[in-house]
């Protein structure tokens, strides 16, 4: 750097104060948000497919097996409903963005840093806000499962930091697979992951070698936290917490290194 | 490096597998000019402009964006950036999309200033993804323009628009210069960098072949274009001494030459009957194929 551009420009030119970078962050946010509560192809599978098997599993033809019915599957719906945001939110729009262009207009704009991550992890867990409050009314308005606010809260909190592992998950493969083929190829983590995890019937009913395999997947681990917090099952939640967070560490710094180098 | 220096290239290497995409580029950016970035697909244009925004690293050699490397974001934040094809959010409404990219900006230009600079005042609030090709360019363009830079890349800014929003881009994009902007420009329009840059260079096979004035340029190619109606035959003119080439088309006779007029004392003797003659100094396109024409052979083969 030489003296003479420096006298040529503004003393502080490229700098920027705290609040603007702070408004940088929270304006990314707010558009990754908006853009995509604004596109119904993306919220609508994410609120119907929970919703709907919900209704049908797990009010309708639930009143047959007992109250627990009800109270289990809204914990398993869950987790079902909250990966979607994570994996398609996220992996989908950055397999999408990397291939259209605008990941790498971002890169060449003073986008403070991680802010395009950070946009989509917040939209993300948006949505997943969305799924949870809208089981929570079925099972709570229709299928009068008795919870305690603290069960409402726990289970809130459970889907907002849940979500997490299955952003990693997402960003992961949005950055080993570019443009259209993310969509199939998520499909085929998301839905068999939910099947093998108990997602859709109790592990009990699956064959026995696909229910010692369980452990393996981040949704089985996710459905035990959700259970205990709604008062099902009585085994400790903390290694379950702790498979998750590292799950998401690793898929995160695996998705970062390979986004460094390929872009 | 020179007193003026905005962005800068230094002995830079890079290497995509086999295949060399800059081998050794020195390329200097000045305060406030209009450098126009010339040379067929594959010359390296696309890779210098990658290196100087710090989206890929060099192999060998320096990439420098205000004397800093490129990624640092203090750099970043005295740029504007168009690049060739970049999908924007089409659920975003065109004035979000720009209070957006202000905000990465210390000292944004007014959001009312930029929509009237760049023309798309009338589309702020039309979602993005409704508009059509030309249109989202000016959008593009505008959010480059919008964060008041002291460079501004322009990668193929113009493809897509029709005659009047190119006039109004070129308008915009000299009222910028005005302004003590520096523009790198790419462009497959020889005619835009004729009318715009201040300074042209030709890149080919990832050197650089040519550096100069767009008269530089022009005058390296000491080539005049004739054209008349004539039916002598273009093969036999090929051949005359000082013609470089003879074509037809149809009834017109197209002669490239370094010695127009002996070459038009040649033809006049030769058919009585020949018409409509026309002689011209050689644009830039012509030079831009003379210069380029080597490194296109040998690509060739």
């Amino acid at each position: 750097m030489n003296a003479a551009i420096l006298s040529a420009a503004p003393a502080d030119a490229g700098r920027m104060p705290a609040g603007r970078v702070l408004g940088a962050y929270l304006a990314e946010a707010r558009s990754e948000c908006l853009r995509y509560l604004r596109a119904p192809g993306f919220m609508l599978p994410i609120l119907l497919f929970p919703g709907l098997f919900y209704l049908v599993f797990g009010i309708l033809m639930a009143k047959a097996n007992g109250a627990d019915a009800a109270r289990y599957l809204l914990a398993s719906y869950g987790v079902f409903g909250v990966m979607s945001p994570g994996l398609f939110g996220f992996g989908v729009s950055l397999a999408l963005e990397r291939d259209g262009g605008l990941l790498t207009l971002k890169r060449a704009l003073p986008m403070p840093p991680g802010a395009y991550l950070l946009g989509k992890m917040l939209m993300a867990m948006a949505a997943a806000a969305v799924v949870t409050l809208m089981l929570l009314a079925m099972a709570l308005g229709l299928a009068h499962v008795p919870l305690t606010v603290a069960q409402v809260a726990g289970l809130f909190a459970t889907s907002m930091l849940g979500v997490l592992p299955f952003c990693a998950l997402g960003m992961f493969v949005g950055t080993l697979i570019k443009g259209q083929g993310a969509p199939g190829m998520l499909q085929l983590v998301y839905l068999p992951m939910s099947f093998l995890s108990g997602l859709w019937f109790p592990l009990s009913m699956l064959p026995n070698a696909l229910q010692q395999i369980a452990p393996l997947w981040p949704s089985y681990h996710l459905d035990r936290v959700a259970l205990a917090t709604v008062g099902i099952g009585h085994e400790p939640v903390l290694p379950h917490v702790l498979v998750l967070a590292g799950f998401g560490v690793a898929f995160f710094v695996l998705a970062v290194r390979r986004l460094r180098r390929v872009g | 490096m020179t007193d003026a220096t905005v962005a800068r290239l230094a002995a830079v290497g890079k290497r995509y597998g086999p295949l060399t995409a800059l081998d050794g580029l020195d390329l200097v950016v000045r305060r406030g000019e209009l450098l126009a970035l010339l040379g067929p697909n594959g010359a390296g244009k696309s890779t210098s402009i990658g290196l100087l925004l710090g989206l890929i690293r060099p192999d060998a050699g320096r990439a420098e964006l205000f004397g800093l490397d490129p990624q640092r974001i203090e750099a970043r934040r005295r740029i504007g950036v168009m690049l060739q094809s970049s999908n924007l959010p089409f659920t975003l409404r065109v004035g979000e999309l720009l209070r957006l990219t202000m905000s990465y900006y210390p000292h944004p230009r007014g959001y009312d200033e930029t929509a009237a600079l760049a023309g798309i005042a009338d589309l702020l609030q039309r979602p993005y993804g409704k508009l059509s090709g030309g249109q989202q360019r000016r959008v593009q363009f505008a959010l480059a323009l919008c964060g008041r830079p002291e460079l501004l890349f322009l990668d193929e800014p113009t493809v897509g628009m029709d005659i009047e929003a190119r006039q109004k881009l070129w308008a915009a994009m000299r009222a910028l210069v005005a302004e003590g902007c520096a523009v790198v420009l790419t462009t497959h329009y020889l005619e835009e960098a004729e009318a715009l840059a201040q300074r042209v260079v030709v890149l080919g096979q990832g050197r650089v072949l040519s550096e100069g004035s767009v008269d530089d340029l022009r005058r390296r190619v000491a080539l005049t274009r004739i054209r008349c109606v004539s039916d002598l035959d273009a093969a036999a003119i090929a051949a005359w001494p000082g013609v470089a080439s003879a074509t037809r088309d149809g009834a017109h006779l197209s002669i490239a030459t370094a010695q127009a007029e002996m070459v038009v004392r040649r033809l006049l003797d030769g058919d009585p009957a020949l018409a409509e003659l026309e002689v011209q100094r050689a644009g830039l396109a012509e030079a831009f194929t003379e210069l380029t024409r080597d490194t296109t052979l040998q690509e060739a083969a």
